[in-house]
């Protein structure tokens, strides 16, 4: 292989991870079809590796590609032996090209086309877990396999999902736009929440997982990066800032034995000092916005915590009055159950355990391990041993992984101290 | 495209509602078949009458089998319908959010099928 040709390979390959996903969504979008789009993707990528190396390599590759794309596609209509009528008029509309006024604002960038990806991608109309794969398919760019592998389900069940979403999106019409003013707030909160999935699904695992799971933080911050970029709304914006928060706290949160570490006992020495600050300025011009939601306030918490030296040293008042705040926004009782810890910290343990039994006196949080945790936890500073056990051992029966290694490590602490209680 | 809304909630409710509130519902209703009808996206509209009149017909083996009652005793029934002519599903689901018994019950929007 020639110099020449290894350096346009590396040209076409460094495209395609910059401008695959924006080219696929104009493509989505001139095609109206998903597959389609994605053949045209395919081929369009082929053919740049023919013809880079000869033609030389184009002024502005994404308008290319995308050009490219659109005639392969028209090709490809056109060997197809059935040719419907559907298909006619599909091909009239492909050739016919897009509006002067569509190619217009794609080029000078007032409208990309991922953010009409992402909506429909994330449209309520289709299942919460469809939405998370065809998300992570199209506009992540994440082949079947590495998405089934993140999420420890077999390929044929995650590319059925995949199918189950276009093939919605197709039959039932669900526009390929980005919603109208009046419908942005409560869609917008529909896409956080995918984003927000795929990060907690990959935080969750992290822990001494594997390490595909983890790329799942890495690969939801990607989409709220892009989101900020595209749309920057305040609770977009903060929930950027809270997966950077929460990801700055990986190398601590897990001990050499791959058990679990609690806020209090990381070494804060390993947290990411640059995604802190990040993430604080973030959650700085997010809550600056005064129009801020329930991201926003989470990713001040963990600003808080993030700011602080040592678990003693941290602002617990304040902690407690943003819990005030995010209870008034998000009612619930794993919400309740958080202020009643900060309540804790800061405020002796009695006052927090009081608070944790009148919640769980409701009998929501029974089976929720981190209640029964908490519980063990502050009972086994007030010297009550034997209740710190019993509520240690419930939360251990009720998890699995290095959250139960953690729990199995505080009753064998506990039983071998010399009684108090 | 067509989009069947099929309004589903609790009939009794319409027995114990207060007439001013039922007054209301039906102004409601009177004033979003009006908007329909005039930007041409109503195809047809009915109200039903309660399942207590409904009739379940099945034919088994060449033999029809006629039961009393709805298909499925559900806490919320088929009560009416708008079949209406819409841009895309967004457009849909806000004309569904626009039925008056969206508040109390539930709209299921389905596509017509295309044999074209």
């Amino acid at each position: 292989m020639t110099d020449a040709t290894t350096q346009v390979r590396e040209i076409v390959e460094s495209t395609y991870r910059s401008d695959s996903r924006r080219v696929l969504a104009t493509l989505v979008r001139l095609l109206h079809d998903f597959d389609l789009a994605e053949e045209a993707l395919h081929d369009a990528f082929v053919a740049a590796m023919d013809r880079w190396s000869v033609e030389g390599i184009p002024a502005n590759p994404r308008a290319w590609l995308v050009s490219v794309g659109r005639f392969k596609a028209i090709d490809q209509l056109r060997r197809r032996a059935t040719f419907d009528s559907k298909q006619a008029e599909l091909k009239y509309e492909i050739e016919k090209g897009p509006d002067p006024d569509e190619r217009a604002s794609d080029e000078d960038g007032i409208t990309d086309d991922r953010l009409r990806l992402i909506f429909t991608c994330c449209h309520p109309a289709i299942a919460m877990d469809a939405q998370v794969a065809l998300t992570l398919r199209t506009v992540g760019g994440l082949t079947t396999e590495e998405i089934a592998n993140a999420f420890l389900l077999p390929a044929p069940t995650l590319a059925q999902r995949i199918v189950r979403a276009k093939n919605k999106i197709r039959d039932a019409r669900i526009p390929y736009e980005i919603p109208a003013p009046s419908e942005l707030a409560e869609r917008l909160d529909a896409v956080l929440a995918v984003v927000y999935l795929i990060f907690n699904e990959g935080y969750a695992a992290t822990v001494g997982d594997t390490l595909t799971r983890a790329d799942l933080c890495g690969e939801a911050i990607r989409l709220g990066r892009l989101l900020v970029e595209l749309l920057p709304e305040p609770d977009a914006v903060g929930l950027l800032a809270l997966m950077l928060l929460h990801d700055s706290r990986r190398p601590a949160r897990t001990s050499s034995d791959g058990s679990a570490v609690l806020l209090e006992d990381q070494d804060r020495s390993l947290w990411d000092r640059a995604m802190i600050s990040e993430g604080i300025d973030l959650t700085q011009r997010a809550l600056a916005s005064r129009r801020c939601g329930p991201y926003t306030i989470q990713a001040a918490i963990s600003a808080v915590h993030s700011e602080a030296v040592s678990s003693s040293a941290t602002d617990w008042t304040q902690i407690i009055a943003l819990y005030d705040v995010l209870m008034r926004l998000q009612p619930s009782p794993v919400v309740e159950l958080n202020r009643a810890v900060a309540v804790a910290m800061g405020e002796g343990e009695e006052r927090g355990l009081a608070l944790i039994d009148s919640l769980m006196g409701n009998g929501e949080l029974s089976d929720y391990y981190l209640a029964h945790s908490a519980r063990g936890a502050l009972l086994g500073r007030l010297g009550r041993r034997d209740e710190a056990i019993a509520a240690y051992c419930t939360a251990r029966d009720l998890t699995d992984g290095p959250q139960r290694r953690f729990l199995v490590g505080r009753i064998a602490a506990l039983r071998s101290e010399p009684g108090r209680s | 495209m067509k989009y069947l809304c099929l309004i589903y909630e609790d009939e009794s409710i319409w027995a114990t509602m207060p007439k001013a509130d039922s007054d209301r519902m039906m102004a409601d209703y009177g004033a979003l078949t009006g908007d329909l009808r005039t930007s041409g996206k109503l195809v047809a509209g009915e109200a039903l009458q309660a399942t207590t009149t409904a009739t379940t017909v099945k034919v088994r083996s060449g033999k029809t089998l006629t039961t009393d009652g709805p298909f499925a005793e559900t806490k919320e029934q088929l009560g009416g319908f708008y079949l209406v002519d819409a841009k895309d599903l967004n457009d849909a689901i806000q004309i569904a959010a626009r039925i008056p018994s969206a508040k109390t019950g539930s709209i299921e929007v389905r596509p017509i099928m295309n044999f074209g």
